[in-house]
């Protein structure tokens, strides 16, 4: 952000131009769309068939529980890159304490959880306490716990899982009521759909609320019609989803778990006290420290809560392969990080969000699936990956840039 | 009449620089003589720096109109370096050495002197250091040129650019960081150019200064060029520059206030501050300051006095270690141990640097106002946005900052609304106690005035203000009492009635207490 620390003897206050300020913060979104729609072309309808969409979702669950992670770091002006390793130890903790210890799934997951609380603390002590870049802490941390996971499984993979586990990393929810016909798209599960209208549901009524509030206070919004289209919009997408996966096998319970998450860290980073500090620190860490935020601590309990978050990749990550070993996890870390980069987060800090992080995480899954659905090389979809998180960010430093330059 | 024109060493004539939505230069005209120190003056906004970067190359030729001829020969600069090659040297307000390399290093960055291909080190610092006496330093040029003080660095910037062999210097508030003495320094220095026959472009706030070693001073107001005044023989007085910069006669630079005093809100006893980087070294040396609500008191020191690390030390040990010594709120003794204690106390300290310590500058002035009392506007842990606009819109309109609206990023705003942003943020606070470090810094006149009003209007609300300020006239026309700081002691209190210019400076020089008790 180097442009708008210009010296201060500039001309006068431009005011962003409305179309400006929504290009930078909706292009993540219309370049998504645009993704979907060139690969739903290129594999002849496949990508949005219900199985793929599925899949997509259960597949790239891991990553996406790690971005929301990584965001808070990266929002913060940190960065993670034992991720991976990280999920690796949890996986094999889990498996240790649920397959050769026979302990209770419950217990044994939760026992993990903290496990992986506990390395996210070890980590955020360094950083936060003793003052090591996070660069350096985490980089460390990528080769010790990979050590510990080859140390835990002795070298092997550990499995299988118990039935549970399995389900809540790859199964669906039960068809709890009948299906019901849709005529042409055939048979769906109520119990999905009555779920996707409930969803909708509360997101208008949210949103309607939400927008009184404002209007209430004085605050500008949306004209109405713009109001009506954005809500139906997300609708008609979210529900769009729900059928297909209705139609399919109900709704993965990843699904389930992610958007629980995604809607708590969500509210979590714009509407509490904390989540702002987060913002705070990484927007101006000195004029934070000076406001009285606990620099320390926030940066401390952001590493916690990665630590949290990557165990749960790490027992879903396992549970889906239904084995824990020593290989798990392998660069995760920078997938999860070129999320929350194509997401909108800046080097700096201080910017990003936890849907823009999710969007760009499904802007990677999205090439991923469309790439090998088309049959493309594994190389030429790394290739692709790469040009998309260096055009990204360069879409951003260019949008910048240009508000810099014209105020 | 061909005497005059070729006495001209530039002329920029009717320079027009648009930005998307506004214009920040229109039609201006200047027109600088050989050897003489041109002034240029202005209220923050009015196209100073925008003006000297279209002449330096900042913004290329192409993207503004008009004409620039230098020396008697038109100029299309493309970049920085064409105007470096044809004589033109910027020295901008923020300084931009390299901290871990020597001034020798520094002088010659870019410009290196080289024996095939091979950086010749002898001849790099034997050069340097015949340019370092020429600035009047006496350092060795192997110094690491963060082992400097503001204004030595300020001098190793001047000791670049005569390196480039400079035939038109130009300084951008170059005394805006220096003490009192720095500055005559190198006002001297400038003095002593002009008899070399280097001409001298200075952008400056302080008048005074203007005053003392300008030949001309031409005038900025809102992007057009207002005036030029002759300032030799018959003096031109600052509030005839001031008239010309804001338009109208401000006949009173500080609002009239009547303190009404109260009861004692801060006592600071035997306050012993140490250096955090220098082993040993004390700052701030058995300091005793009293602070009554409604009075405003000031607080004066040369650079290095130990101000802003008193203020910083007592504002939850925000600065320093090894503090001893005792704060007193409303008589009870507290303990302020982190900045959180020291706000949770109704304690508020507005940095001198609000860029880099102050405001968040990527976010908007609504998050920024809410800053250090997110408790305020939350209910347990969640933040009310609603009400949290509302705080900030009220001190958008009560404090008039000028923004389209709170949604408004801070980084885009002018320094005297960025710190009213700041002042927005510590009212909301709530404090008994202000500390204010150089809350006019780098603004402009009629910003503040504004600012002034809106430190008379917290006194009248019962707070007590501390005024930390590098400029006499200041503290002088605000203040109701004064303390002088030198060397890490308070070495005297004045009451306004018998405060001069003189007398402060003659505490804030003193080497001790005794020379004045």
């Amino acid at each position: 952000m180097t442009t708008v620390v210009e010296v201060e003897t500039d001309p006068v206050v431009a005011a962003p131009t409305r179309f400006s300020v929504n290009l930078r913060q909706s292009g993540i979104y219309i370049a998504f769309a645009a993704i979907v729609v060139l690969f739903e072309i290129l594999t002849s309808g496949s990508l949005l068939e219900p199985q793929n969409i599925s899949n997509i979702v259960v597949q790239n669950s891991y990553i996406l529980i790690l971005a929301i992670g990584m965001i808070l770091i990266i929002i913060a002006g940190h960065i993670d890159l034992s991720a991976g390793s990280v999920v690796a130890v949890t996986g094999a903790i889990s498996a240790v304490l649920m397959v050769d210890l026979d302990i209770a799934w419950p217990v044994a997951v939760l026992v993990t959880l903290l496990a992986g609380a506990l390395i996210g603390a070890w980590q955020g002590f360094w950083i936060a306490y003793f003052g090591i870049p996070a660069f350096i802490v985490t980089l460390a941390g990528m080769l010790v716990f990979r050590a510990l996971t080859m140390t835990v499984l002795g070298n092997q993979g550990i499995g299988p899982f118990p039935d549970d586990v399995r389900t809540l990393a790859n199964g669906f929810t039960p068809g709890f009521l009948n299906n019901v016909g849709l005529g042409v798209l055939g048979g769906a599960d109520l119990f999905t759909l009555l779920v996707g209208l409930a969803a909708v549901a509360g997101i208008v009524v949210v949103q309607w609320r939400a927008r009184r509030a404002r209007i209430g206070y004085g605050q500008a919004v949306d004209s109405l019609p713009i109001f009506v289209a954005k809500i139906a919009g997300a609708a008609l997408v979210l529900m769009f989803i729900i059928v297909q996966l209705a139609r399919f096998k109900n709704l993965p319970w990843v699904l389930v778990l992610l958007a629980a998450l995604v809607l708590a860290y969500t509210l979590i980073s714009q509407r509490t006290v904390f989540g702002r500090h987060i913002y705070a620190v990484g927007g101006n860490l000195q004029a934070a420290s000076l406001s009285g935020v606990k620099v320390k601590s926030v940066t401390f309990w952001i590493f916690v809560n990665m630590g949290l978050l990557a165990s749960i990749a790490g027992i879903i990550f396992a549970g889906r392969l239904n084995q824990a070993g020593p290989t798990a996890g392998n660069a995760f870390e920078l997938d999860a990080i070129a999320a929350a980069f194509i997401g909108g987060a800046a080097v700096q800090g201080g910017v990003g969000k936890v849907v823009g992080a999710i969007t760009g995480g499904l802007i990677m899954a999205v090439i991923n699936n469309g790439m090998s659905l088309i049959g493309s090389p594994s190389e030429r979809v790394m290739l692709v990956k790469g040009l998309v998180l260096l055009a990204a960010v360069a879409f951003d430093v260019w949008a910048k840039r240009r508000a810099g330059r014209s105020r | 009449m061909s005497q005059a024109q070729s006495d001209v060493i530039l002329r920029m004539r009717g320079i027009t620089k648009t930005f998307p939505g506004v214009a920040a230069l229109q039609d201006v005209n200047l027109e600088v003589r050989r050897g003489e120190i041109h002034a240029i003056c202005g209220e923050n906004g009015a196209g100073k720096s925008t003006l000297m970067k279209v002449l330096s190359g900042v913004y290329p030729h192409g993207s503004y109109t008009g004409d620039i001829e230098f020396d008697g020969e038109p100029c299309h600069f493309g970049g920085i370096r064409d105007s470096e090659r044809r004589g033109i040297v910027i020295i901008h307000q923020e300084l931009a050495l390299i901290p871990h390399l020597s001034i020798a290093e520094n002088i010659f960055l870019g410009n290196e002197r080289v024996h095939r291909g091979l950086i010749d080190w002898n001849r790099t610092n034997a050069d340097a250091g015949a340019l370092l006496r020429r600035v009047g330093l006496r350092d060795n040029p192997v110094t690491p040129a963060m082992d400097l003080g503001v204004g030595k660095q300020q001098l190793v910037e001047i000791a670049k650019a005569l390196s480039k062999e400079v035939k038109l210097l130009i300084l951008d508030e170059p005394t805006a960081a220096l003490n009192e003495s720095d500055s005559r320094h190198l006002l001297d220095l400038l003095l002593e150019f002009r008899q070399r026959g280097i001409t001298c472009v200075i952008i400056s706030h302080k008048l005074n200064e203007i005053e003392a070693v300008a030949d001309t001073t031409t005038i900025l107001r809102d992007g057009r060029t207002i005036e030029t005044l002759d300032m030799r023989g018959k003096g031109v007085s600052e509030d005839r520059i001031i008239s010309g910069m804001v338009g109208r006669d401000l006949e009173h630079r500080f609002p009239p206030h009547e303190p009404r005093i109260g009861e004692e809100a801060l006592r600071i006893e035997d306050w012993t501050v140490h250096s955090p980087t220098q082993h040993g070294r004390v700052v701030v040396d058995r300091a005793n300051l009293t602070l009554r609500r409604g009075e405003i008191v000031g607080l004066a020191g040369l650079m290095g006095a130990g101000r802003t690390e008193l203020a910083m030390s007592v504002f939850g040990r925000s600065y320093g270690t090894g503090i001893t010594g005792q704060v007193y709120r409303d008589g009870v003794p507290v303990q302020l141990r982190t900045v959180g204690e020291a706000i949770a106390h109704g304690i508020a300290y507005a940095t001198e640097d609000r860029k880099r310590y102050g405001l968040n500058l990527i976010e908007d002035i609504q998050r920024n106002v809410s800053g250090a009392a997110l408790a305020r506007i939350a209910k347990g842990g969640w933040v009310d946005d609603n009400h949290e606009f509302r705080v900030a819109e009220d001190y958008r309109h009560s404090l008039n900052i000028k923004a389209p609206g709170v949604g408004t990023v801070t980084g885009t705003l002018s320094g005297g609304n960025q710190q009213k942003v700041v002042l927005a943020k510590w009212i909301f606070t709530d404090p008994d106690v202000l500390i204010l470090d150089e809350p006019t810094r780098g603004i402009d006149i009629g910003a503040k005035y504004e600012i002034y009003t809106i430190i008379n209007r917290l006194a009248d609300e019962g707070k007590a203000i501390l005024v930390i300020s590098s400029e006499l006239p200041e503290l002088l026309g605000i203040c109701d009492r004064i303390y002088a700081l030198s060397a890490g002691r308070v070495t005297g209190e004045l009451p306004r009635a018998d405060a001069t210019p003189e007398r402060l400076m003659q505490l804030m020089t003193a080497r001790s207490v005794k020379e004045f008790s």
